[in-house]
Parts: C-alpha cells; sequence; structure tokens
C-alpha cells in the first residue's frame, strides 16, 4: 500500500490544481490568465510525474513531459502572441460578475466532492480524492467556458478542463492507452490554436475576419 | 495469415487517405475515392461470410457492430459517387481550390477510416480516440469553404464537440475505474467483452455517474437536444456530402457508443436503469426539433432538424427498450440514414443549380427539373413518414410498442411527429410546386445513388426478407 506521505504530496498536487482552476476564473487581464494557465500545467505535470513515480509507471513521465513543454510552455507562448498580433490583451469580456462565478466555482467544487466521494466509498483513498479533484477541474474549466465570450480564454478553459481529465487518467491506476489519449489531446488543441490564429477568431461566435484572412494570404480577389 | 476483413476495413481507408492527400487532379482522384469505398464495402461485405476472427483486445466484430459497419460502408459508396458530380462542379465554379480538393478526398477516407475504427473498437479508449477523430475530420470539413458562416460553424462544432468529448472522456475513465477491482488493472479492464462478462459485480454508484457523463458527452454528437447547437450550422455551412454522411453515419457512430455503455449497465442488476434518460433526451430532441422545423430559411438546415428529430426518436426508442422497441430503433436508424443522405444528394444539386440554399428562393422544382424535384418529393413522403415507405413502418412500430406501455409517452411522440410533419409538407409544397423561381438550367447530378436509397426503402416499406427481421430481431434481444 502507498505511504502516506505519498498519497499526501499526490494530494497536494491533485488540489493545488483545483486552486489553479479558481485562480484562473477571475483574471481579468489576458497575459495574467497565460501565466497563470502556464502554472496550471505545471502543476499538472508536477502531479502527473508524481503518479508515475508512485505507481512505477515510467510511460506516465511522457505525458507529464508533454504537459510542461506543450502546455506549458508552446501554447501559452503562441497563444500570447495571437493575442498580441490581434491587439486583444485587455479584452476580457465575462458573463455575470467576478463574485457570482467564484460562488458558482466553489459551488462546483463542493457538487464534485460530494458527488464523487459518495460514489466511490470501495476505491482506494488516492483514486477516490484525486478523481474528486479531477471532476473539480473539469467542472470549473467548463464553468470557464461558459462564462468567457473571448475566443482565447473559451480555449484556456478548454485546456484547463482537459488538464482535469488528464489528472483523472492518470490517478485510475494502471489505465492504458493514457499517453495516447493525452497526445490525442494535444493534437485536438495544437488544431484549435491555429485556427485560431489562422482565421483570427476574436469573439465566440460573432466575430470571424476572414477578409483579413485572405488579405494575410494574398487572396483577395 | 488468413483473410481478414476486419484490417482491409481500417487498412483501405487509411491508404487512400494518404494516396489522395498527394495526388493531384479531379479526374483521377475523384474515382479513386470511389474505389475506395467499393473496396472498402466489398471487405465489410465479406464479414457476413467469413468466420469471424475471435474477439481481440483492440478490435472486435459482432451482431450489432456488423449492422453498423455495413450501413456506413454502404451509404460512404453512395456518397462517394454523387460527391464526385457535386465536387467537379465546385471545382468549375471555383468555390474549391485544387489544392483543397486534395485536402477534401483525404479527409473523406479519413473520416471512413475513424468511424470503421470507433465501430470495429473492442477498446473502449480505441473508440473514444476514434470519434475524436471523426470530430476532428469533420469540423476541417464543415469550414473548407471559409466564408465567415462556414468558420462560425467549424467553430461552434469544434467547441461543443470538443466538450462532448471531453465529458465522454471522463465517463470512460470512471468506467475503466469501476472495472479495476474486479478486472484487475490494465489493458483488460477497457475491453468490451471482458467488461460485459463481469459487468455485474461492477460497483453500481460508478457506473451511474459514469453513464450521465457518457450519455451527455455521445450525446452531443448523436445531436441531442440540448446539445444539440452545432449540428444545424455544421450540416448548413460545409459541402453537402459532408452533410449526408455527417446525417447518415456520424451520429449513428455516436449513438451506437450510447448503445454500447447502455447494454453495459442493463447487464448490471444493481446500476440506473439507462432507459429512461435516453427516452427523455430523445423525446425532447423529438418534440423541439418539431418545432424548429417551422423557423427555417435555409434548406439544409431545416434537413439538419429533421436529423435531430430522427435521432431523437431513435434514441427514444432505444431507451424505451424491449424486443420490440429495439427492433423498431435499430429498423429507424437504417431507414433514416439511408433517406436522409438520399436527401441531402438531392438538396446539393438543387442548391448548385440554384445558386442558393434559401427556401424562398427555391420555387416550383417539379416543374423545372422532374426528375431533381420529384426526387425530393419522394425523400421528403419518406422522411415525414407516409406509407408505405420504410419510415412509415419503423415510426409505426415505435408508436404501438410504446402505446402498449406507456401511453403517456406514445401520445407525446405521435405529437412531435405531426409536429415535425406538417413544417416538413408546408415547405415542400412550395419548394417542389408552383411557378419555378431562379435557375431553370439543366442539372449535371447523379440521380443513381438518390433514386438506389430511395428504392431501398420503398422496398423496405413493402417487404421486408425475413433473413433480415430474424437477425435484427436478434440483435433487439441483445439490446436488451
Amino acid at each position: 500500500m502507498l505511504s502516506s506521505l505519498s498519497l499526501d504530496v499526490a494530494h497536494l498536487f491533485a488540489g493545488g490544481l483545483v486552486l489553479v482552476s479558481l485562480l484562473l476564473l477571475y483574471q481579468d487581464r489576458m497575459y495574467a490568465l497565460l501565466n497563470i494557465f502556464a502554472l496550471h500545467a505545471v502543476v499538472l505535470a508536477l502531479s502527473v510525474a508524481w503518479q508515475a513515480h508512485i505507481q512505477s509507471a515510467p510511460h506516465l513521465f511522457l505525458t507529464a513531459a508533454l504537459a510542461l513543454v506543450f502546455k506549458g510552455i508552446i501554447i501559452p507562448t503562441a497563444l500570447r502572441r495571437i493575442v498580441e498580433q490581434l491587439g486583444i490583451h485587455r479584452e476580457i469580456e465575462t458573463v455575470g460578475g467576478v463574485g457570482v462565478t467564484m460562488l458558482a466555482g466553489m459551488g462546483l467544487v463542493a457538487l464534485s466532492m460530494v458527488v464523487m466521494l459518495r460514489v466511490t466509498p470501495e476505491a482506494d483513498p488516492l483514486a477516490r480524492e484525486d478523481l474528486a479533484f479531477a471532476l473539480s477541474v473539469v467542472l470549473l474549466g467548463l464553468l470557464m467556458m461558459v462564462t468567457r465570450r473571448n475566443a482565447v480564454s473559451q480555449v484556456i478553459g478548454f485546456m484547463s478542463l482537459e488538464n482535469g481529465l488528464i489528472l483523472a487518467a492518470t490517478g485510475a491506476k494502471g489505465m492504458p492507452l493514457v499517453v495516447e489519449i493525452s497526445v490525442a489531446f494535444s493534437i485536438l488543441i495544437a488544431f484549435i490554436v491555429i485556427g485560431i490564429f489562422l482565421f483570427r477568431i476574436r469573439e465566440r461566435f460573432d466575430t470571424v475576419d476572414v477578409q483579413a484572412l485572405d488579405r494575410f494570404r494574398g487572396e483577395r480577389r | 495469415m488468413s483473410f481478414n476483413p476486419e484490417i482491409l476495413i481500417l487498412v483501405i481507408p487509411l491508404g487512400a487517405a494518404a494516396l489522395l492527400a498527394l495526388l493531384p487532379g479531379y479526374k483521377a482522384t475523384a474515382p479513386l475515392n470511389v474505389a475506395a469505398t467499393i473496396g472498402t464495402l466489398l471487405s465489410a461485405l465479406s464479414l457476413f461470410v467469413v468466420d469471424r476472427p475471435a474477439p481481440g483486445n483492440y478490435l472486435f466484430i459482432d451482431d450489432l457492430n456488423i449492422v453498423f459497419i455495413a450501413l456506413t460502408a454502404f451509404v460512404a459508396f453512395t456518397t462517394s459517387i454523387f460527391s464526385a458530380t457535386y465536387i467537379g462542379h465546385e471545382l468549375e465554379i471555383g468555390r474549391l481550390t485544387p489544392a483543397y480538393l486534395r485536402f477534401y478526398h483525404a479527409m473523406y477516407q479519413l473520416l471512413m477510416f475513424a468511424m470503421n475504427l470507433a465501430l470495429l473498437a473492442s477498446n473502449i479508449g480505441v473508440m473514444w480516440v476514434a470519434i475524436e477523430m471523426a470530430t476532428l475530420t469533420t469540423v476541417l470539413m464543415v469550414g473548407i469553404y471559409r466564408t465567415h458562416e462556414a468558420l462560425e460553424a467549424a467553430w461552434k462544432y469544434f467547441i461543443l464537440g470538443s466538450v462532448g468529448i471531453a465529458l465522454a472522456l471522463f465517463g470512460t475513465i470512471l468506467v475503466y475505474m469501476a472495472a479495476r477491482p474486479v478486472v484487475g488493472e490494465g489493458l483488460d479492464a477497457m475491453v468490451w467483452t471482458v467488461l460485459v462478462d463481469k459487468v455485474a459485480r461492477f460497483d453500481p454508484a460508478l457506473l451511474n455517474v459514469a453513464f450521465v457523463f457518457l450519455l451527455l458527452g455521445y450525446g452531443t454528437k448523436v445531436g441531442l437536444a440540448p446539445l444539440h447547437a452545432w449540428l444545424p450550422d455544421a450540416h448548413a455551412e460545409g459541402p453537402t456530402p459532408i452533410s449526408a454522411v455527417l446525417s447518415g453515419l456520424l451520429l449513428n457512430v455516436a449513438l451506437y457508443a450510447v448503445l454500447r455503455f447502455k447494454i453495459l449497465l442493463a447487464a448490471n442488476p444493481t446500476a440506473l436503469a439507462p432507459g429512461p434518460l435516453m427516452a427523455t433526451m430523445g423525446l425532447a430532441s423529438l418534440i423541439f426539433a418539431g418545432f424548429m422545423l417551422y423557423r427555417r430559411r435555409d434548406i439544409k438546415r431545416m434537413f439538419a432538424y429533421s436529423s435531430i428529430e430522427h435521432m431523437g426518436i431513435i434514441t427514444f426508442a432505444f431507451g424505451m427498450g424491449g424486443a420490440l422497441a429495439n427492433f423498431a430503433g435499430l429498423l429507424h436508424m437504417v431507414m433514416h440514414s439511408l433517406t436522409k443522405s438520399g436527401i441531402f444528394f438531392a438538396v446539393g444539386h438543387v442548391a448548385q443549380v440554384k445558386g442558393t440554399q434559401k427556401i424562398a428562393d427555391i420555387r416550383g422544382l417539379t416543374e423545372s427539373h422532374p426528375l431533381l424535384g420529384w426526387g425530393l418529393v419522394l425523400g421528403v413522403v419518406a422522411i415525414a413518414g407516409l406509407p408505405p415507405l420504410g419510415i412509415f413502418m419503423s415510426e409505426f412500430l415505435v408508436v404501438s410498442s410504446t402505446f402498449a406501455r406507456e401511453p403517456i409517452l406514445a401520445v407525446l411522440l405521435v405529437a412531435g411527429l405531426l409536429i415535425a410533419f406538417g413544417a416538413l409538407f408546408l415547405r415542400l409544397n412550395g419548394i417542389a410546386f408552383g411557378e419555378p423561381a431562379g435557375s431553370t438550367a439543366p442539372a449535371k447530378a447523379s440521380y443513381v445513388p438518390m433514386y438506389v436509397h430511395f428504392a431501398i426503402v420503398f422496398a423496405a416499406g413493402i417487404y421486408l426478407p425475413p433473413v433480415l427481421v430474424t437477425w435484427f430481431q436478434h440483435i433487439a434481444r441483445l439490446l436488451g
């Protein structure tokens, strides 16, 4: 069985991820949001690496490295450049105030604790609490996608949601295909980011300035 | 090594995708695209003849997925014929450039690969990856025209589809968690055959939560209300062959995933009954889509709402469960796939001839383009569920089996059907009859795929071969 120290450290990282998710919820500046998201990815990488260590599952180190390099460095850098080019570093439109959003966020965390801890009394404590944390991160990510109007911050919401899924998948001991799934997700995210860049999507579904794109590619007729 | 059609079904589309991505020119690639789908269709049909290979850790064939695979391969084949004519026209008018043509064909085959993989997968993780891949390829194809609306539709589909896919993954992880204490760690805990054998001893509470996530996640892809918002846009803005495969095939693949997990839950006596949840979502989609049909101005968007309506009926039938309702659901699914893709074939040519998708600008089709116009009339008559066509029969079975068990639900069901019926005929009247409007130039269309689909639907309404009936009854019993 696991020693209590390794259990505590795993909880520290998973709980840390939930806290960073809450931090993401109330950011109102684009650059700050990107920095916090990079922190989110780093905490996820630490958590996954710790799981790889205590489960002695070396392939999970690959997932951790992917989280660190791809989501901790490459994606935030790319998004920062997009934000600069589109000139949207000040615009974060939110639906509803910060206070309401934070209250809803806390409610969702409480909800996922109640749901997951109640339905998994027999699972081992590590997986059980990890799953509760992971569900919180997933729900907070969904909340963020709903409350943001801006495409870049929606994508950050989606990526934080996906970090929660990776947390759940690595917490489920011995789950096969985790590395493949994390790679599949990375491809999905790369597509989204490329999509934003190419199509200059600013608003949620409203403004897609395609003429800018045609000019940019020299295809304007 | 003996002849293995399973592998061929996957390798042919994948190889064709790679080849089509490299080859330039319409003259060579359009026939190649058709040839690849013929190859896939033949390998899919050979599954009925050769001995089934033993279920593996990644792929397997059983009585349920063989129906889906055969249907997918057939519609993929007819759509590729339609697509050849359709895309030829798009190239002529310059809506599609040669570079995008390569991309289009490669994506078409990649989509077939992803759908076949999702259907063949015996591993819930592989199935998830395959459905994600199918989502990605369709997103790219919806946005292929790069107009403002197309990109908007693709983005909306992308975001909603990704959220659905993410929820489905959480559900998949929960199923693994439920399986692990019983099956043990590792690959076995994600393999269908193992899961179904041992599901009776899984923790029911965990399975319940897992099913809710899976239903919401894959339900988004099925287009069930209230998670359907991506579907009409994606259908309206992409190339019409893609609308045909989206409605005719991809929605089915997502439904197949839901059905698999329904079987899993049904085999655990203490878990929640998945039926009522599915029936509620199905009924809500049917009634909602029925009302939405009245306010449509765009012809492809209208038939997209009709797809939501029919997926609702099918989900409702499977949710009711029991041998008769499952049989009806299965029959309805096959009939809807054939009819709806046939309708999209007609609509694609209509939109090309008239140069618009606006319902108000399309009038008197039966006068100006008799073959196309009457084809569309036949399709709408079929999809609205008039006798003697196949959909009438399956809808009749759904309604009568519901009446016997839950009369109140049956009333709602019939109300939904009638609402949709009214909307479809209201619009059809203007589109097909009266004074012709718009271009009356002769259509360069491929009528064969469309009329073949309608002929099958017509024949099925009059006479169902006993072999087919016993086979479907057998599957209906499997579905519980």
